[in-house]
């Protein structure tokens, strides 16, 4: 187990390494010299050769590099071309919006799709699986955003039960934080959701037509204890893979869904960010986003190798 | 044939009909501005209503479709082009290191979600449709990569390749002869899949301004320009949306169809 985690971990430095560098050797292909675009086209030469140095533009690209790298190592992303604030606190602000709106609605596609995958796999082929696999099919090919504006319009524009945007904040206490995520995270949740139920039920219905399966059935559980005890424990590594997949997905979708509700998150900074030309900001949000997405796999990973041995000596 | 196939062959025929006939005709112009006839819902004159500027929203849906369409089919071709080559290369050559860079590869490209992928390329060149197919397109190449490498280690194992290699082909061309037709069925079920989540994108894409930019229309557009209006007027947000949904599902029930009626022996529980 450590030399597998050991070599796993490995492969997770190497990978953010190599994804560090592609970032920002896409970034330096951007046109134009950030000083220039901040000062103007008639800014003097001196002044912007003083701005260059005080973004720290004037070394050469392996050493901004190498400064992008160790600095992002000790907490420090470097400063904003366009505030003038250092971006790990715009991102770290930002994070409180769009952390908890992903997980929350991780927690919200985790409750409907358990639920509904199990019950489908349960009745397979009756009314109930026809229910259950129609409302996925639809769940789907529904854009989330999409979906958000309808809950916008049904929840909070008639019948007022939420606001339409904005995000009230942590200081009033969780409630008040979770509330304005509420449709959020529901519109985020429910492709994800409809994905999640597709995958719980195929696992369960190859799982059921396993060996062990019958022999729980022949030492005296009935269906639904064997269905619980042996059967959902066992389909969850093919599950935990995908829940693992959607956190990253519910982490850049948050991204869009954002912009439905005008909620103050990563979405927004990177979008104005774009169209101020901050490159720095969003060189380093994207960095953050594939930074989650590498880890959250890694420990997938690791999760499956403690769930299942076998897994061990595969890789 | 199967009632998805069927069905989600009628759906996804009647967009790309759609799209097709935009090139000839539209009801109306899909860019005539008519502030008189703004916001009207859906009457014997303008079909689906009209939008803020009183533009035609028929007309508008049809040229969007050839948006939507044609971002996703070429995403879907570079994720192929690309893809299904280093899926079988890496196949033929199980094990070196030449499978093990491609794979890794692929795993660090599966860590940029295309919409990370699409603000990358926007911050550095600006937005645009283009923009949006390199986006989801990049984000098919280990898609169609990891599928051909799986089917196709499988095929290597079967007497029928060991017996081209006993007959002195090369594995390049046992690939392309033997390994290739063999995973086609496949392909083309995981095409229409990624075509369809290729739509989904296109439209989040250009709803958040980093696809299609105006005039030309698309879906994803139509929803960001209706966002404000959506209370007054509910039909700029449905119809676009309707049309998302129908095409997505449309093409999900034909990949669905396509892989039963393409390969009986998957006919088992679907994911």
């Amino acid at each position: 187990m450590i030399r597998y985690s050991l070599k796993r971990l490995l492969s997770l430095v190497l990978s953010l390494a190599i994804a560090s560098v592609v970032i920002f050797a896409v970034i330096e292909v951007a046109p134009g010299d950030p000083a220039s675009f901040m000062l103007g086209v008639n800014a003097q030469e001196d002044t912007l050769a003083a701005l260059r140095a005080e973004l720290g533009l004037d070394v050469s690209k392996a050493h901004r590099y190498l400064a992008w790298v160790t600095g992002m190592l000790s907490g420090d992303f470097g400063t904003s071309y366009t505030y003038r604030t250092p971006v790990a606190e715009m991102i770290s602000d930002r994070l409180w919006v769009s952390l908890p709106l992903a997980l929350f609605a991780l927690a919200l596609s985790t409750l409907i799709a358990f639920p509904a995958g199990i019950y489908a796999a349960a009745r397979r082929g009756k009314a109930g699986d026809m229910a259950v696999m129609g409302a996925t099919q639809l769940g789907v090919a529904i854009p989330n955003f999409w979906f958000a504006m309808m809950l916008v319009l049904i929840f909070a524009i008639n019948l007022r039960w939420f606001g339409a945007g904005g995000f009230a904040g942590w200081d009033d206490g969780l409630w008040v934080g979770l509330h304005s995520l509420t449709l959020p995270a529901i519109a985020l949740a429910l492709p994800q959701a409809a994905i999640l139920a597709r995958v719980m039920r195929s696992a369960l219905l190859d799982i059921l037509g396993e060996d062990f399966m019958r022999t729980a059935r022949a030492k005296g559980l009935s269906r639904r204890q064997a269905l619980w005890r042996h059967g959902v424990r066992n389909a969850m590594i093919p599950v935990l893979t995908i829940i693992g997949l959607q956190f990253s997905f519910l982490l850049a979708g948050s991204i869009i869904i954002e912009q439905v509700f005008y909620l103050p998150g990563l979405g927004r900074l990177v979008f104005q960010a774009i169209s101020s030309r901050d490159l720095i900001v969003v060189e380093s949000v994207v960095m953050l986003l594939v930074f989650a997405v590498i880890t959250v796999n890694f420990l997938v990973d690791l999760a499956y190798a403690l769930v299942d041995p076998r897994l061990r000596s595969r890789t | 044939m199967s009632r998805n196939l069927v069905l989600g062959g009628l759906l996804s025929s009647l967009v790309a009909l759609a799209a097709l006939v935009s090139f000839v005709w539209t009801p109306f112009d899909y860019a005539a501005i008519d502030i008189p006839n703004k916001l009207k819902t859906p009457t014997g004159e303008h079909w689906l209503g009209t939008d803020h500027f009183g533009r035609d929203m028929m007309s508008m849906l049809m040229v969007g479709a050839r948006t939507s369409l044609a971002v996703a089919l070429v995403a879907v071709g570079i994720g192929m082009g690309l893809g299904v080559p280093l899926g079988l290369t890496a196949a033929a050559r199980k094990g070196s290191w030449l499978d093990e860079v491609i794979m890794r590869g692929n795993d660090l490209v599966f860590a940029f979600p295309s919409l990370v992928i699409a603000i990358l390329i926007t911050a550095v060149f600006g937005a645009g449709a283009v923009n949006a197919i390199i986006a989801i397109g990049i984000f098919n190449i280990p898609v169609f990569a990891r599928i051909t490498r799986g089917a196709a280690l499988s095929l290597w194992e079967r007497e029928f390749i060991l017996a081209a290699r006993v007959a002195g082909k090369s594995s390049a061309r046992i690939s392309a002869e033997h390994i290739l037709p063999n995973v086609m069925n496949l392909l083309i079920v995981q095409g229409t899949i990624q075509f369809s989540l290729g739509i989904l994108a296109e439209a989040g894409l250009s709803y958040v301004g980093l696809g299609a930019q105006p005039p030309t229309p698309s879906w994803g557009r139509m929803l960001a320009d209706a966002q404000t209006m959506v209370s007054f007027a509910p039909h700029l947000a449905l119809i676009p949306g309707f049309a998302i949904i129908l095409t997505v599902l449309g093409l999900n029930l034909m990949g669905d169809g396509l892989r039963d009626w393409l390969d009986p022996r998957l006919r088992v529980a679907r994911t």
